[in-house]
């Protein structure tokens, strides 16, 4: 079990290095030179002289591989630089900005599991089929509606017209509803889709049948024995989400106007603010990593024929036969 | 009221498509109480679903039309969900075909035995269930039960596992239990004492067993009656001794032929005797070792040309990975393997090639072997696509003469393997395996999972074959009546090691090693194997049997796959 967690903790160890160099690699190659666009428009009423002052602050006049070292070693210790637009620390404004995402992003989360497992769990122990498709055809629906097109919907009807939730901002509860409806829904959609599949496949196993002839009803057949063989191809797949998460917030929280990392993320990338693009990227790495981290983690705990990475152990003869 | 189970016209059909095939078409059966009576018949014949439907466990596509289940005096298709699943477990105990698929991967089996009592609480608290069923385990005959108790079923071998089923299937103390086939993924020695052990339980408890089977010296071994089911229908019935002794239906007597026995002769092919001279395949000293364990412990064998070497074990003992070593899908530990005199691990790659196409395998599960995308003449002409012979038109009258040597219709082509019966895939797998001319053919228990008729038809196909072409075969199989019909020689391997080798005859009338002697013992219907033969066996041979005139026309493509289909539907979920 140690060397199980073990080899994924390097493995996330190596993903967020691989995050941290490919985005560093793509803004290198991005056409733009970050001090003309921190100067703005008026880079013209600038000396040569300044300009290179500015380069040799940022580190920018340095060879590309010696700012890499540098700034890896800077990130190693959370320090991703100032914002080239307001001169800001990007660590604090990112660590200030997190909690309002991670917020809207847990909220979500729980949200697409709970509903997506639920629909799905609803669908197939269904006695009447009418239901059952209603139900299965809920999903494709979800998830082919775009995100940012239902929340304006969402804000249009439930902020505007019938004046129950908060359109915008961050205060409270209320605010956050529509948001992480919104988020919840293309996630949970996908979850949906993928469970119920995993569900209708495990139900026809033979030891459904065992357990159906030992006298079981129908929630003990799908709760305890179904659902938990069936949940492996969605764990998997929350780890995903959470990815898609962070990218929805992005989203989310433009069309919302909320503060958070989305928002920070979306504006930086207009502007061009490298440093704070680079530590986005890093933070969600950071959180994609944590939470797959934690889904590998359990994947042992849900089925116990995958404990340390080892193949499943080959049958042995029955040893109870007599010479 | 003696009649524990009364069935009385029960008709059960499936939906396939547009079709609706009929499974059961007007059973009567009874079962009276403490009597133990066997259902037996070949796949399709509709006894699974004879089983299933008297517990309501039928699939979805299943419709129950007709007929009544009496219970105990209540009919349980016309009563409620409630009363249907107070009466599963605690009134009828259920032991399904596949141990090891049948049990949940995900929980100790100790609380899945345990599960039962909570459901129709026969227990005072979690503690007392776990408790309870230890003892259930033990009485099983598992050992050492409290730490098999919180073992997953992966830790457990397939006996174990169908041990365990047992016990689900006797924690609520039900007074009729249906085996569903409950030892025929199992090896000979182990399916002994599953039964005898069942036998023990069911007897000393007063239990009824509806035993379903397609093994008829199972069921005579075991049962007090025996009803022979055909195309759904009972054919015939009547006491176990009697049945067999003086079978009067041509369908019984066709099984009762085809049973392969210790007694039988081997199949004459009119092949020339083996060669003297070097062998085709030796082997020395083969070993193979797997993360410290050793599979294969050092072994030597020849095979002659146009020999049929038996090599005969249970399950984990070494059979299967010494062919995998032979054909080369796993390099050896150590030893040397030479065919036709040139030692195969210094081969070079054009060698090794060359050698693919001179040794060919073929598997005990032909479904699996194939792409289930592929139409049967895209698997038969794949070998010869790989090693390029012959043009487009060449390949196609390759195939067409090779799907009429393992006499299939030339319409089969078309078809995919789903739609093929058991035996029509096995021949499939036998036509690729002889596409590329091959001199050593390896059969890694190429019948195990077929009825008896087909087995014995492809046995006749394989003795067929070698004869025409010359091949040498190395047969494994667990099976030695099996053994008895097809091989010169016979090595038995146990643990990795061989134990006995010699001329079939010698080994089988006289065994040297415990071992073979326990694998003889098991047979099942050996008591009977010194009894004079069964009057009418020869007969069946000509005679013309409804059943197996459906079977032939199907093979021969002249009735659509719908009836193919109607059973495999479900055979298939529950081989996965």
């Amino acid at each position: 079990m140690t060397r199980y967690v073990a080899q994924r903790a390097v493995r996330a160890l190596f993903v967020l290095w691989a995050a941290f160099t490919v985005s560093f690699a793509m803004l290198y190659l991005l056409p733009g030179d970050p001090v003309s666009v921190m100067l703005g428009g008026s880079a013209g009423t600038y000396t040569p002289a300044q300009i290179d002052d500015l380069r040799s602050q940022y580190g920018l006049d340095r060879s590309v591989p010696g700012q890499y070292v540098t700034q890896l070693w800077h990130a190693l210790h959370g320090d991703f630089g100032t914002s080239i637009r307001t001169g800001a620390p990007v660590a604090p404004m990112l660590a200030q900005a997190l909690p309002q995402t991670a917020l809207l992003a847990l909220t979500a989360f729980v949200l697409a599991v709970v509903g997506g497992l639920g629909i799905a769990l609803a669908a197939t122990s269904s006695r009447r089929p009418a239901v059952r498709q209603v139900l299965l055809s809920l999903p494709g629906i979800g998830t082919s509606v775009p995100t940012f097109w239902v929340g304006l919907l969402l804000v249009d009807f439930v902020s505007f017209r019938w004046r129950l939730l908060p359109a915008l901002g961050n205060d409270g509860w209320q605010s956050l509803v529509l948001p992480a409806v919104t988020l919840a829904l293309p996630c949970g959609s996908v979850l949906a889709q993928v469970f119920a599949k995993s569900l209708r496949d495990t139900l026809r196993e033979p030891y459904l049948d065992t357990a159906r002839a030992k006298g079981a009803g129908r929630a003990r057949v799908h709760l305890r024995h179904a659902a938990r063989n069936a949940a492996l191809p969605a764990v998997t797949l929350s780890g995903i989400i959470v990815g898609n998460l962070l990218a929805g917030a992005v989203v989310v929280e433009t069309v919302f106007s909320r503060e958070g990392v989305g928002r920070i993320t979306a504006e930086a990338v207009l502007g061009q603010d490298i440093p704070v693009v680079q530590g986005a990227v890093v933070l969600g790495a950071v959180g994609f990593v944590l939470v797959n981290l934690a889904v590998d983690a359990a994947y042992p705990v849900l089925d116990p024929r995958i404990t340390t990475g080892r193949p499943v152990p080959r049958k042995e003869a029955d040893p109870r036969w007599s010479i | 009221m003696t009649d524990l189970l009364s069935v009385r016209g029960l008709r059960v059909s499936y939906r396939t498509g547009r079709h609706t095939v009929p499974a059961v078409a007007g059973v009567d059966l009874t079962v009276r109480r403490g009597e133990v009576v066997a259902v037996v018949g070949e796949s399709g014949s509709g006894k699974s679903t004879l089983a299933h439907a008297v517990i309501g466990l039928l699939p979805e596509h299943a419709r129950t039309e007709a007929g009544t289940v009496l219970f105990a005096g209540t009919d349980l298709l016309t009563g409620t969900d409630r009363h249907l699943r107070a009466v599963r477990g605690r009134g009828i105990g259920f032991i399904p075909q596949d141990p090891v698929g049948s049990l949940n991967p995900v929980l100790p089996v100790g609380a899945q035995v345990a599960e039962v009592l909570h459901i129709h609480r026969r227990a005072t608290s979690r503690r007392d269930a776990l408790d309870q069923a230890v003892d259930l385990l033990d009485r099983a005959g598992l050992p050492d039960p409290r730490r098999c108790a919180r073992q997953y079923p992966h830790q457990l071998s397939g006996g174990m596992c169908q041990r365990v089923l047992i016990a689900i299937a006797l924690a609520g103390r039900p007074q009729l239990l249906i085996a569903d086939e409950p030892t025929s993924a199992l090896d000979v020695t182990v399916q002994r004492q599953i039964l005898d052990h069942l036998e023990v339980l069911a007897r000393d408890t007063g239990t009824a067993v509806l035993l379903i089977t397609h093994d008829l010296a199972v069921a005579a071994d075991r049962a007090q009656q025996i009803v022979v089911l055909s195309q759904g229908r009972v054919v015939e019935r009547g006491p176990a001794r009697a049945l067999l002794a003086g079978p009067a239906h041509p369908y019984t007597r066709r099984l009762v032929a085809d049973a392969p026995r210790l007694t039988d002769h081997r199949l004459e092919s009119g092949a020339a005797r083996p060669a003297a001279g070097t062998p085709l395949l030796s082997v020395r000293g083969l070993r193979k070792v797997y993360r410290g364990t050793p599979a294969v412990d050092g072994i030597d064998f020849d095979v002659a040309r146009g020999e049929t070497l038996a090599l005969v074990g249970e399950s984990g003992s070494g059979k299967s990975t010494t062919a995998r070593l032979l054909v080369g899908l796993d390099p050896p530990t150590a030893g040397a393997v030479r065919f036709d005199g040139a030692d195969v691990a210094a081969l070079d790659r054009a060698g090794r090639r060359d050698l693919h196409r001179r040794i060919q395998i073929v598997e005990q599960n032909p479904y699996a072997a194939m792409d289930p995308r592929f139409t049967v003449r895209q698997v038969v002409e794949e070998p010869l696509r790989a090693f390029r012979t012959g043009d487009r038109v060449a390949r196609q009258a390759r195939v067409a003469e090779l799907l009429d040597q393992v006499a299939l219709a030339a319409s089969v082509a078309a078809r995919r393997p789903a739609e093929l019966s058991g035996g029509q895939r096995q021949r499939v797998a036998l036509a690729r395996a002889l596409a590329l001319g091959p001199q050593l053919l390896i059969c890694d228990e190429p019948v195990s999972a077929l009825d008896v008729t087909v087995q014995a038809q492809i046995l006749r196909l394989l003795a067929r074959l070698q004869a025409e072409l010359g091949l040498s075969m190395l047969f494994i199989t667990h099976d030695l009546a099996v053994v008895r019909r097809i091989a010169d020689r016979v090595a038995v391997m146990w643990a990795g090691r061989l134990v006995e080798t010699g001329a079939a005859d010698d080994v089988l009338t006289g065994p040297g090693h415990p071992y073979t002697r326990s694998l003889l013992a098991a047979v099942p219907g050996v008591d009977r194997a010194e009894e004079a033969p069964v009057p009418g066996a020869d007969r069946a041979e000509e005679a013309p049997v409804p059943g197996v005139d459906r079977a032939e026309a199907v093979l021969n493509g002249g009735v659509s796959g719908v009836d193919g289909q109607a059973h495999h539907g479900r055979s298939d979920t529950r081989s996965r």
